[in-house]
């Protein structure tokens, strides 16, 4: 541990993320940041009655918006009720790859969302607009099975937030996003709504592009005239069966794992990852808005031309 | 009993705050707020202040105006798709462009919250969020808990904001209320091209909010935007009452509502 890592204390918890079904997933993709799979049993289901638990220790928190997600979220045969048990109190996000969604479990989905004051957002992985690029990172009949669930759930007015990472270059940004925006409007999703997500130097993509790796860590210095708000752990924490951990993209550390409880796990956490650089530089990458909530004593920029 | 009127973001619609300015001075109230966001959206942004100055109304800035005075590059509403961006991009420069230096320095003197006593009630004013002056508070991503933790935080039993553009107003369990009071500057994606602004009142310590629609000339707005040469997507927004720009930061209720 790196002595002058900066340390972020948990101001409050906007968001409570419940890694619902572990690592385990239906598929593997390349590029997955905690390296879900198949038969990856690093972490294991949650069980409603911890679920249970965590959203009423997490409401007496006050908190905003509750996330879910794995490996797979559906993979879970309770994820329905525990969608139920969150909406009563919250907005709730799922983050899946869409394959387990057929029409019985969009039907719920609908109806949950319909029965909620609060929003339900369902956020479905793509990478590729094509069945070529997509497959070739998330594997063989992946790209139709999730265009399938865009479809089903945008016939329920649904609208699914399609999530991308960005593997692409700069140059072909519009391009790309037209590309998404096209495919999408012809399976049926006749209002896309993407979230496009930068590569996470962890996990398979790490074994894939070592060289993405940052040069260095989060200083003091990088956090001087920076709003620390836009840090996930500062608002953040995510619920695992084997505990609580700091943020949802470290949970291959052994050192983001705060506690057994959301209690215990209310400490500072010192950046001491080259995750947190990522999240130092493009800010909020795991809520739905990735807006950077900048107030207004931030670092003045360039005047307008 | 204390009644105030509260003004959201005006986004330059000179036309609907004066016809909102005319509709409270019938009503009679003891004081007249905005809490921000005067410029933006539409045209002739230097309109909207002699209104303001004549009627007495006391302000807050908002994150546009916080741009504006400041000499930022953008309105720090944080959009990421490139569509929104770049409507984003053709307001705010139309808009700084066309407000005049005077101005932009008062925006620059306005505060970012303003507390009232009421009746023993602690009224909070504020633009976004007591924390943050661009945090969105929604109806739907805004649940009951988080709403008494920026009330706790903020010391306060009222919080009323203005920043997403559509009113709502959310009475918890103790007492307490939080009111986002909607906005005068563009219609709120509901299909029809009325704008809107709320009336609080405190009465023996009761405190109710009434929203109320402000009927105006929109044609003749949409007119003047025309005539300014302010893209189409806006006018039609005026006209229809449906948002067709900047739809990335609203959440999925929200968003199903409106057509596009
Ligand atoms: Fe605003």
């Amino acid at each position: 541990m790196s002595p002058s890592a900066p340390a972020i204390p948990l101001v409050h918890l906007d968001h409570l993320w419940l890694q619902v079904s572990g690592t385990r997933c239906n598929i593997a993709c390349a590029h997955c940041f905690n390296s879900s799979g198949p038969d990856v049993r690093t972490f294991g289901h949650l069980t409603p009655a911890l679920v249970d638990e965590a959203i009423g220790a997490a409401a007496g928190r006050g908190v905003r918006e509750i996330f879910f997600t794995g490996g797979e979220p559906f993979l879970n045969p309770h994820l329905p009720g525990m969608l139920e048990t969150a909406l009563a109190v919250a907005p709730a996000t799922v983050l899946t790859n869409g394959m387990l969604i057929g029409d019985r479990i969009a039907d719920r989905l609908a109806g949950l969302a319909a029965a909620s004051r609060y929003s339900l957002e369902i956020r479905v992985s793509l990478d590729g607009y094509t069945e070529a690029a997509n497959d070739a990172i998330r594997g063989a009949g992946v790209f139709r099975q999730a265009l399938a669930a865009v479809a089903r759930l945008s016939r329920r007015g649904l609208l699914p937030l399609v999530t991308i990472v960005r593997t692409w270059p700069d140059e072909e940004e519009l391009a790309t996003l037209d590309g998404f925006a096209r495919v999408l409007r012809e399976a049926g999703d006749e209002r896309p709504r993407i979230k496009v997500l930068p590569a996470l130097p962890l996990g398979r993509e790490l074994a894939r592009h070592p060289e993405a790796l940052p040069g260095g860590l989060v200083t003091d210095a990088m956090l001087e005239d920076f709003d620390r708000d836009l840090l996930m752990c500062s608002n953040s924490r995510v619920v695992t069966d084997r505990g609580v951990w700091v943020c949802p993209l470290l949970v291959d550390a052994a050192d983001a794992r705060l506690g057994s409880t959301l209690d215990e796990a209310d400490r500072p956490y010192a950046l001491q990852h080259h995750a947190c650089v990522s999240c130092w530089h493009y800010g909020t990458i795991c809520g739905n808005v990735s807006a950077q909530i900048d107030g207004p004593d931030t670092a003045r920029r360039e005047r307008p031309a | 009993m204390t009644r105030l009127a509260l003004l959201g973001g005006l986004y330059s619609n000179d036309r609907a705050l004066a016809a909102a300015l005319a509709d409270i001075a019938r009503h009679g109230v003891d004081a007249t707020y905005c809490l921000g966001d005067l410029g933006a959206f539409g045209p002739h942004p230097d309109r909207v202040y002699p209104l303001l100055h004549d009627a007495g109304v006391l302000c807050l800035q908002g994150n546009y105006d916080n741009s504006l005075a400041g000499g930022l590059a953008d309105c720090q509403c944080g959009y990421t798709d490139p569509r929104d961006n770049h409507f984003a991009r053709i307001s705010y420069r139309y808009t700084f462009g066309r407000t005049s230096d005077a101005h932009k320095a008062w925006l620059g003197t306005l505060p970012f919250e303003r507390r009232l006593e009421i009746e023993g009630r602690r009224v909070l004013l504020c633009h976004g969020s007591p924390r943050k002056i661009n945090e969105f508070l929604w109806e739907s991503t805004s649940p009951d808990q988080f709403l008494a933790y920026l009330l706790d935080t903020a010391a306060a039993d009222v919080l009323c904001v203005t920043h997403t553009g559509i009113k709502w107003h959310r009475a918890l369990a103790d007492g307490r209320h939080v009111v986002n009071v909607g906005v005068l500057g563009r219609p709120e994606n509901d299909g029809t091209p009325a704008v809107w602004y709320t009336l609080l009142t405190v009465d023996r310590g009761r405190v109710s909010a009434e929203f109320v629609p402000v009927a105006y000339d929109y044609r003749a707005l949409a007119a003047d935007m025309d005539a300014e040469r302010l893209p189409v997507e806006f006018i039609e927004t005026i006209l229809t009452g449906w948002w067709t720009t900047c739809l990335e930061v609203l959440p999925h209720k929200e968003r199903a509502r409106g057509r596009f």
